[in-house]
């Protein structure tokens, strides 16, 4: 072979590479994470399928809703009403961050950008 | 024609997650049996294939000689370093420019025909969308690829995060648009477009041009409607490529079919690629014309092929054996006592 050894270091360092994963998780089992929910509370804005995947729709449009075109009531498809807050009405439930928000977006590698504005909920009471 | 059949093709093939998952219910062999085999057989037929390649004798010193060599006077004619290297170091810097910048991509230079007073005229002139198209959808791909170690690795490491924040640093919408998704689509659909556009290059296309292109067109799209508009379950898919990457399969119940499309597709690239013209991420490392530096008036390139029985022959030891004949057919001989022979006498 010519090149012989630099050709099969080449294969052995790209060949890790794609094995790595396997032995950065070797001996771990996944588990999805488990939510604190809130106590006093037991449905959401929306359906539970509906917040698992598409929260970060609504809050999306809740600001847009609320900061842009100064609309502050939400109709859900139950018809129920709710203010269009983060601070008065998710966080009402949701009270802390570390035990809701950052456990899915932590595995998920997510950062969303709620925080640059708003008040992280640990400090409040 | 040929690409007409590269778009049937893939449609086909999201067609049988479609059924499978959707009407079949066969989420197992599609979310675990399918893209397990296809990694399987990616490693081992990249490992083949370069192994192959590998073997293959190298008769020659071929280095392409894009510059100025190494003279006589490197003074007056100074080396052109990374384009006519003569050492590994050169070389390395110049694969590296190669792989990691595209360079022989970036001196493309297109012919076409003038008529200047009445006369036909060739003209060349640089084109650099190829190469500034191509280097979009490699990165992007690169750090899509990247990106997506977050649902492999467990916890996330900073590299992936940092992917993840660059890439949507625009803030657009929720979840952020990632820039690379744009990018990757506006790199397919330029060398899509370049084959369909262009007559010579159309010409020369083939299936196995045109199907990677439609694959990885399928691939992007299925990944941007999960993402963008289906807003598939991201714990959930986590859960099950986890359980990929700990060889503890497990596959969660409500995970959107539009996943098995996409891990489909993938799977299919990842067992076709091998065995296709995308070797060339390994092969590129392989270009005789790249990786050799341009040497050969200072060291002997030994061809493998020779047989080592088979001495040199010198042009004196040739003028003994033929000298009586070379001397009746009136040729100048070096030695004229080569004239007498050797053996008759």
């Amino acid at each position: 072979m010519h090149y012989g050894g630099k050709i099969i270091i080449g294969l052995i360092i790209f060949i890790g590479l794609l094995l790595s994963p396997f032995a950065f998780n070797m001996g771990k089992a996944y588990k999805q994470p488990k939510l604190k929910l809130p106590a006093k509370e037991k449905k959401c804005v929306e359906s539970l399928e509906f917040m698992r995947t598409k929260h970060m729709q609504l809050l999306d449009e809740w600001r847009d809703w609320a900061l842009r075109d100064g609309k502050r009531v939400y109709v859900n498809h139950e018809g129920k009403e709710f203010e269009i807050s983060l601070q008065n009405t998710c966080m009402d439930c949701h009270k802390n961050k570390a035990d809701f928000c950052d456990k899915c977006h932590n595995d998920a590698g997510v950062s969303p950008y709620c925080w640059d504005c708003h008040i992280q909920p640990e400090g409040l009471k | 024609m040929n690409a007409l059949y590269s778009l049937l093709f893939v449609f086909l093939l999201v067609f049988i997650p479609l059924f499978g998952v959707g009407l079949g219910h066969l989420n197992t062999i599609f979310g675990v049996c399918i893209p397990m085999t296809a990694f399987v057989i990616f490693i081992l037929g990249f490992a083949y294939r370069i192994f192959k390649w590998g073997k293959s004798p190298v008769p020659f010193s071929i280095p392409t000689t894009g510059g100025q060599q190494y003279a006589y006077d490197p003074e007056t004619f100074k080396q052109s370093k990374w384009d006519n290297p003569t050492n590994g170091f050169q070389t390395f810097v110049r694969m590296a420019l190669e792989i990691l910048t595209f360079r022989s991509l970036f001196r493309n230079s297109s012919a076409s025909l003038h008529e200047v007073k009445g006369e036909p005229v060739v003209a060349y002139a640089s084109a650099k969308w190829l190469w500034l198209f191509a280097l979009l959808f490699h990165y992007s791909f690169l750090v899509i690829v990247i990106r997506h170690l977050r649902l492999f690795l467990e916890p996330i490491p900073f590299f992936v995060n940092g992917a993840e924040f660059m890439d949507g640093i625009l803030q657009i919408g929720a979840p952020v648009l990632y820039q690379s998704d744009l990018l990757i689509i506006a790199g397919l659909l330029f060398l899509l477009f370049r084959r369909l556009a262009d007559a010579k290059l159309r010409y020369i296309s083939l299936v196995n041009d045109y199907f990677p292109l439609f694959l990885i067109i399928g691939i992007a799209a299925s990944g941007i409607y999960m993402r963008y508009y289906a807003k598939v379950d991201v714990i959930a898919i986590k859960e099950l490529t986890m359980g990929l990457a700990t060889f503890n399969f497990h596959v969660p119940a409500n995970i959107d079919v539009s996943f098995y499309v996409h891990v489909f597709l993938v799977s299919v690239l990842l067992a076709y690629f091998p065995f296709s013209k995308l070797m060339h991420l390994g092969g590129v490392f392989l270009s005789p014309t790249r990786n050799m530096p341009n040497d050969s008036r200072i060291r002997h390139h030994v061809n493998p092929w020779n047989d080592p029985n088979i001495k040199p022959h010198s042009y004196e030891a040739y003028e003994k054996d033929f000298g009586p004949m070379m001397a009746e057919a009136g040729l100048p001989l070096d030695n004229p006592e080569n004239a007498k022979g050797t053996e008759e006498a």
